[in-house]
């Protein structure tokens, strides 16, 4: 049994089939990285490209990693290294590429909807490692994976999520997935951060931190873009610690267990204080091992692995 | 002499039933009763059987984009002038957003030369820019651009941002008798925004361009009409609020019209979903509530004329990351086709329709229009019956980008008639 679809464009994309699959293959895989030798030939002769039109070092080296561990070769490109400075076409660098014969194509790109337009292109199939504001599957899937293995489930948990929702594709990602798997979600943010329609998504919507945290089972907080400023949705990084920063002041109105994540990177002091961020219920360093797990099972599943198949 | 028999002759406020017209020295010499014999006579030399059709003054689209100077890959003034033939246009109105831009008698001239030297005959309309190069910093020569030919003058594809230019603008044209033709669209409120913001944009991740970021402009120019007394044109009107805007200005004598275009009042802005950069265009598609809202602007008056906004691109601009795709629907061959489900649906009548896509235009521009004896025999025959199915591969613009693609229409031009020649026949020919 592989995944429904050919392509991983967001998690509209996967069936509730497909994200049990994933989330069960990851945690098998994840034991393959905590071996002395960690490398399994599961994938020996495959190819997978890895495109990052937009700068990363999480996602980048969590794709190249998962992709080595399973012995598949893998070569990443980056903007500034390709052709796209030629001012060749996102098309025609894929079209190119294609017939190189690559098995998966990852892309990173900072236009919502190039891994759509890649995808209808391209007979290989593409992952998306993040398009502009619209979709980060990968992270909504380590960030599932995460959860589960803390709370076994995801079904009736509340999940806060925090910060700017209009331009965060986790936020989106996340959104859909969580709710897909029985969460109930909460999104809180000043209202220039609060995308138009936001509760047609199937989340709850307010302004106010504390509210949205006060029975949370997860809270996740987002990056801070500090540009953002120029755009006029916060007056200053200062005030915005102070009202929508997750500070252990605002955690002791939480549940005592309550897990707290952030997709990174940290912005200390800002979206989150410092010993927050490396306090006891953190999990912000497992979502990213769990990141290595989720790619592997990915690629292994796209690229024709059984459910039952070695390892 | 040509003879038109048998058809519905309709020229808004003045006639409506089944009549000859007679064609001769590219002048109408005579409408009479069906089968009557006229006086004087002369020779039919062809008799076109318009039995089962609609007779109408010639089309005229006030809101084209052709191209030339500058862009010829996406259009040209031949090709354009092709589409518009077969779209039932006996004229066209060239916006000046090309390069150069028209802003000067030159480029005025030169764009009726092309028009003239491809042959087509359909009649080119050049409209001028407010501004030099359309910078938005000096008003350009009016009186240059109304002697060379212009009929209106707008910095369409751009806002004229400067109230003040705006106001001048205005003033200015008002001493031509040139209308303004604005372009509403905050910049600062569309802060980046490539499709209309709500919950598609949203689901979709794209940034999205505020209603207000329209309507704001619209009660701006609306003031400055008001203060002026100059004749202004919105083009393009997308979005509930703004007709709200334009009715309650006329509902006091502002001296103000406006246009939409058939995407506005057929589509929504779930027709971006996928990424479909065919519906990708400025301003953007809007919410079910402006569609309809656009819908009963037509109904009510309040929207004067149709004209599509026709923008032809292409692959090289469309087949690409949707934000970094251009604005723009090639619209000029499926816009009567479009425009006639109003009439099937019974939002307006045909012969309103007739006014919105023939009469409205030419009195707003100032050119001559109707079915009158001794008038230019610019008439559009109308094939209410017709069912086609759109395909861009068929197009005769080179922009092929359209969101219509695939779908069943009922009715499109029959015949289109400029100063008494046949420009496009699809009566006889198979088209």
């Amino acid at each position: 049994m592989g995944l429904s679809t050919r392509d991983v464009l967001d998690i509209q994309s996967l069936s509730d089939d497909d994200i049990a699959l994933i989330l069960d293959t990851a945690q098998k895989m994840k034991e393959i990285s905590k071996r002395p030798v960690k490398k399994v030939p599961t994938l020996r002769g495959r190819t997978i490209v890895s495109f990052f039109y937009e700068p990363s070092t999480r996602t980048k080296v969590s794709f190249d990693l998962a992709a080595k561990r399973l012995s598949a070769d893998a070569i990443s490109i980056s903007a500034g290294s390709s052709s796209i400075v030629k001012g060749e076409t996102l098309i025609d660098t894929v079209r190119n590429l294609e017939v190189m014969q690559p098995d998966v194509i990852v892309l990173r790109h900072s236009s919502a909807g190039a891994p759509h337009l890649v995808a209808r292109h391209v007979d290989v199939p593409v992952i998306n490692a993040g398009d502009g504001m619209h979709a980060h599957p990968t992270q909504a899937l380590l960030d599932m994976m995460t959860v589960v293995e803390k709370r076994g489930q995801i079904q009736g948990l509340k999940l806060a999520i925090i910060g700017d929702i209009a331009r965060s594709r986790v936020a989106r990602s996340n959104i859909e997935g969580f709710t897909r798997m029985g969460a109930r979600v909460v999104v809180a943010a000043p209202p220039t951060m609060i995308p138009k329609g936001a509760e047609s998504l199937g989340v709850d919507v307010t302004h106010c931190v504390e509210t949205a945290i006060a029975d949370a089972d997860v809270i996740m907080m987002l990056r801070i873009q500090k540009e953002r400023k120029a755009a006029f949705l916060f007056s200053s990084l200062r005030e915005y610690a102070k009202v929508y920063g997750l500070s252990t002041q605002k955690l002791k109105q939480a549940k005592s267990d309550v897990l707290i994540m952030h997709p990174g990177p940290l912005n200390r002091g800002v979206e989150i204080a410092s010993e927050v961020a490396d306090g006891d219920y953190s999990l912000i360093l497992d979502q990213v091992e769990n990141g290595v797990a989720v790619r592997m099972a990915l690629f292994y599943l796209m690229m024709g692995g059984q459910r039952n198949a070695e390892d | 002499m040509l003879k038109i028999s048998g058809g519905r002759v309709i020229d808004p406020g003045y006639l409506d039933g089944i009549y000859d017209i007679l064609v001769a020295d590219g002048k109408i010499v005579d409408i009479v009763a069906n089968g009557e014999t006229t006086e004087p006579g002369g020779a039919v030399s062809r008799e076109i059987d318009a039995s089962g059709k609609v007779v109408v003054p010639g089309l005229i689209d006030m809101h084209v984009h052709l191209r030339e100077p500058g862009y010829e890959y996406k259009e040209t003034i031949a090709t354009g002038c092709r589409a518009a033939a077969r779209g039932g246009f006996t004229a066209v109105c060239p916006m000046p957003n090309t390069s150069p831009v028209n802003d000067r008698a030159q480029i005025c001239r030169f764009m009726q030369q092309q028009a003239e030297k491809s042959g087509v005959g359909v009649r080119v309309y050049p409209v001028g820019a407010v501004s030099i190069g359309q910078a938005g910093e000096e008003l350009a020569e009016y009186a240059e651009l109304k002697a060379a030919g212009a009929v209106a003058v707008s910095d369409d594809g751009y806002p004229v941002s400067d109230d003040q230019l705006m106001r001048r603008a205005m003033e200015y044209a008002k001493g031509f008798d040139l209308p303004v033709i604005s372009h509403c669209e905050v910049l600062s409120l569309v802060a980046g925004g490539v499709m209309n913001e709500g919950l598609m944009a949203t689901r979709l991740g794209l940034p999205g361009i505020p209603n207000a970021a329209e309507s704001v402009m619209v009660a701006r120019d609306i003031a400055l009409c008001e203060l002026t007394g100059a004749a202004l044109h919105i083009a393009h009107v997308s979005t509930a609020e703004s007709v709200a805007l334009i009715r309650a200005a006329k509902n006091r004598g502002v001296p103000v019209t406006a246009e939409t275009a058939p995407h506005f009042f057929m589509l929504t802005d779930e027709a971006v979903e996928n990424y479909d950069t065919n519906a990708k265009v400025n301003p953007p598609l809007r919410a079910e509530t402006d569609r309809m809202a656009i819908r009963e602007g037509i109904a009510d008056g309040t929207i004067d004329v149709i004209a599509c906004d026709h923008a032809p691109h292409s692959v090289l601009e469309k087949e690409v990351e949707f934000d970094a795709a251009a604005n723009g629907i090639s619209g000029i061959e499926t816009s009567l086709g479009l425009s006639l489900s109003l009439v099937q649906d019974e939002t307006i009548d045909m012969e309103r329709l007739v006014t919105m896509m023939a009469v409205a235009p030419a009195r707003i521009l100032g050119v001559e229009t109707g079915l009158k004896k001794g008038s230019p025999a610019d008439i559009t025959i109308i094939d209410p019956g017709a069912v086609w199915t759109v395909d861009r591969g068929r197009f005769i613009s080179l922009g092929k980008n359209t969101p219509f693609h695939g779908r069943e229409i009922q009715g499109r031009a029959g015949m289109t008639i400029v100063n008494g020649q046949v420009v496009f026949d699809g009566l006889s020919d198979k088209v």
